[in-house]
């Protein structure tokens, strides 16, 4: 019905309105040169910058991290509470199939986001219904829950002590005969397999947003009502957006359990949820970028500021919240609008 | 048995006054606030601080600790909470976790980070000598006081011109502002009141819950159990609902230590699953 409608104008008149509109649309989708500039950063820090990779792996993990909340919460506005969740459900999968199974990391890290995005599936369910409070409450549940349990099966897990002597085994390149890669003790072999992965996620999930499944995340988001309305389906979507995120994050849990060879019960706290939101927010939400640019100005911050009082960095974290909460994100990364005319929105 | 029973209502008493104002907020502003156990923790630290380095009796703190945690609260609502209202529930987290951060190494920098303990009088210590059922003398009075404080809200909900007042500004804000209410004023009174009732249950509940700097992030997700559960729009939602956890909390810990919480974070997983708004709430046109 509507191509028989979209075709009939185009016979008309060679330039069609639906010529323009998916020209308008591709333009929307078009790569930018920042983002070119970005994905080439990304390769010139491991060259250029060897002497920091440890210290970049662990940014690159919290990007990864928060562009999985970004997916959630950026794109299908759901506010959650409980990220760590998968976070800590990939780093424990990954570190017990080291352990138990075999060393080998790459299987190691596609068994992890398997097992997490099959845990956001199953616990996508509880995200379907209610307020933003039920929701807020039922993912800090399941962080929780998956907390304790990591807490009490202390047979598999090691409990409080964490799970320790997790020997990883060489990198090898599929379907190749190059010699495997050992992780050495300066992290550049992490860093490189850690930014494989994050680039490798960022174009799939490039991707995704700019499909036509992207979109239709970003109209529930805006409208849930009116997105049900015009016949998407909102459950589904919401389902689906909600699996490729948990298995996102399973994968930076995964890493992070592999580049460092250990896992424990803080990876599912309360404060890594509430680190991984403030790292996105910092960076901006619902472009896909601001979790890189988050995590290399959360990661400069917290050096900056534990270097001047470790112990209570927090209180300053805290502050730093509740004032960029107050200004308005808009303007606090625009200083120039504080005073003068603009400085009222 | 019924010893268990009882430490479980009282527990829920005492959570119920903690969080009953996080209820009413919730309710009337539509604001999250994570920041409530804060408020809790305050007054639990006045408290001890007064008890120990004044030599203030107990019975007097409690009040004190009341009136101060109220005043911080209305301080509070009227220079930070205010402007926040009006935000995405996203802003309001962000804010609030803000909020709780600040307070926890605070609190550590100031007292640090050790648990302190409260001294009982002694007419409060020790078990009550009847058979079969030991009933701890603090947790006697802990529920007496908090079911006094359930009535007391309930008729000042119910019977009151402010009750009325304020249950019109939670059921539509615009249209009570356009009466004639100064939805403001019922917002700020509340919102003192809230913070006020939570310091109290904090000084009450300093011996039985612990009372160290972590507190506000432990005891959050508690809170906000007994909110989503009991649902915003009664007195009475919250109060079965915090009785419930209690009860199903220490009950928990006593038969199954191996689980410890997980019994209560799946029970509250699995009710929101069942009904969403709640489990007491009335049908809401919202």
């Amino acid at each position: 019905m509507t191509d028989a409608a979209a075709t009939t104008p185009s016979r008309a008149s060679p330039r069609a309105p639906l010529g323009a509109a998916a020209r308008s649309l591709r333009g929307y989708a078009r790569w930018r040169w920042w983002e070119l500039a970005l994905f080439a950063a990304l390769p010139l820090s491991w060259l250029l910058l060897p002497s920091q990779a440890l210290l970049l792996n662990e940014i690159a993990i919290v990007a990864l991290f928060a562009i999985s909340l970004d997916l959630v919460l950026g794109y299908a506005g759901i506010v959650s509470l409980g990220h760590a969740a998968f976070f800590g459900f990939g780093a424990y999968t990954a570190a017990l199939f080291a352990k138990d199974v075999m060393p080998d990391p790459i299987v190691g890290l596609v068994v992890a986001i398997a097992a997490s995005a099959l845990l956001g599936l199953v616990t996508s369910v509880l995200i379907l219904r209610g307020s933003d409070l039920t929701r807020l409450m039922v993912t800090l549940g399941v962080a929780s829950i998956l907390y304790e349990l990591a807490n009490k099966l202390d047979w598999l897990t090691g409990g409080a002590a964490g799970l320790q002597g997790v020997v990883m085994g060489p990198i090898t390149v599929p379907f190749s005969a190059l010699a495997g890669f050992e992780f050495d003790l300066n992290g550049r072999v992490a860093y490189a397999y850690t930014l494989v992965v994050l680039i490798v996620v960022l174009l799939i999930a490039r991707r995704l947003v700019y499909s036509p499944f992207g979109a239709s995340l970003q109209a529930l988001r805006d409208n849930r009502l009116r997105a049900a309305s015009i016949g998407l389906s909102v459950p589904l979507r919401l389902i689906a957006v909600y699996t490729i995120a948990g298995g996102v994050a399973g994968a930076a849990g995964a890493l992070l359990a592999q580049t460092s060879g250990f896992a424990s019960l803080d990876l599912f706290d309360f404060h890594r949820s509430a680190e991984v939101m403030l790292v996105l927010v910092i960076g901006g939400t619902g472009y896909l970028y601001g979790g890189i640019f988050g995590a290399i100005a959360f990661k400069l911050l917290h050096d900056l500021i534990s270097a001047w009082t470790p112990q209570y960095w927090n209180f300053w974290i805290g502050l730093f919240l509740v004032v960029l909460v107050l200004v308005g994100r808009e303007r606090f990364i625009r200083p120039w609008t504080w005073f003068g005319k603009g400085a009222r929105p | 048995m019924l010893t268990l029973l009882f430490d479980g209502i009282a527990y829920g008493m005492l959570l119920f006054i903690l969080a009953v104002g996080l209820a009413v907020t919730l309710g009337l502003m539509n604001f999250i606030n994570l920041a409530h156990g804060a408020f809790a923790m305050a007054g639990g630290y006045i408290t001890v601080l007064l008890m120990n380095r004044a030599g203030v009796p107990f019975l007097a703190c409690l009040p004190i600790a009341f009136v101060a945690t109220a005043l911080l609260g209305a301080l509070l609502e009227r220079t930070l909470y205010r402007p926040m209202y009006a935000r995405p529930h996203l802003d309001q987290v962000l804010f609030s976790i803000g909020l709780v951060f600040m307070a926890v190494t605070a609190v550590d920098y100031v007292v640090g980070s050790m648990q302190q303990n409260i001294h009982l009088p002694d007419w409060l210590q020790g078990r009550l000598p009847i058979e079969a059922v030991g009933i701890g003398k603090y947790r006697l009075f802990i529920v007496i006081v908090c079911a006094l404080l359930a009535i007391a809200l309930q008729w000042v909900l119910s019977r009151t011109r402010f009750g009325s007042r304020l249950r019109a500004s939670v059921d539509d804000p615009r249209v009570a502002g356009g009466l004639g209410l100064d939805v403001n004023r019922i917002f700020l009174l509340t919102f003192a009141v809230g913070s006020g009732l939570a310091g109290l249950g904090g000084a009450l509940g300093a011996e039985v819950l612990g009372l160290d700097p972590t507190f506000p992030l432990k005891f959050m997700i508690y809170f906000l159990i007994v909110v989503s559960v009991g649902g915003t729009t009664t007195i009475t939602g919250p109060l079965l609902a915090a009785l419930l956890l209690g009860i199903a909390d220490v009950a928990g810990k006593y038969y199954v230590p191996k689980l410890g919480a997980f019994i209560v974070y799946t029970l509250m997983v699995a009710i929101l699953l069942w009904r969403p708004q709640g489990l007491f709430a009335r049908a809401s046109a919202r």
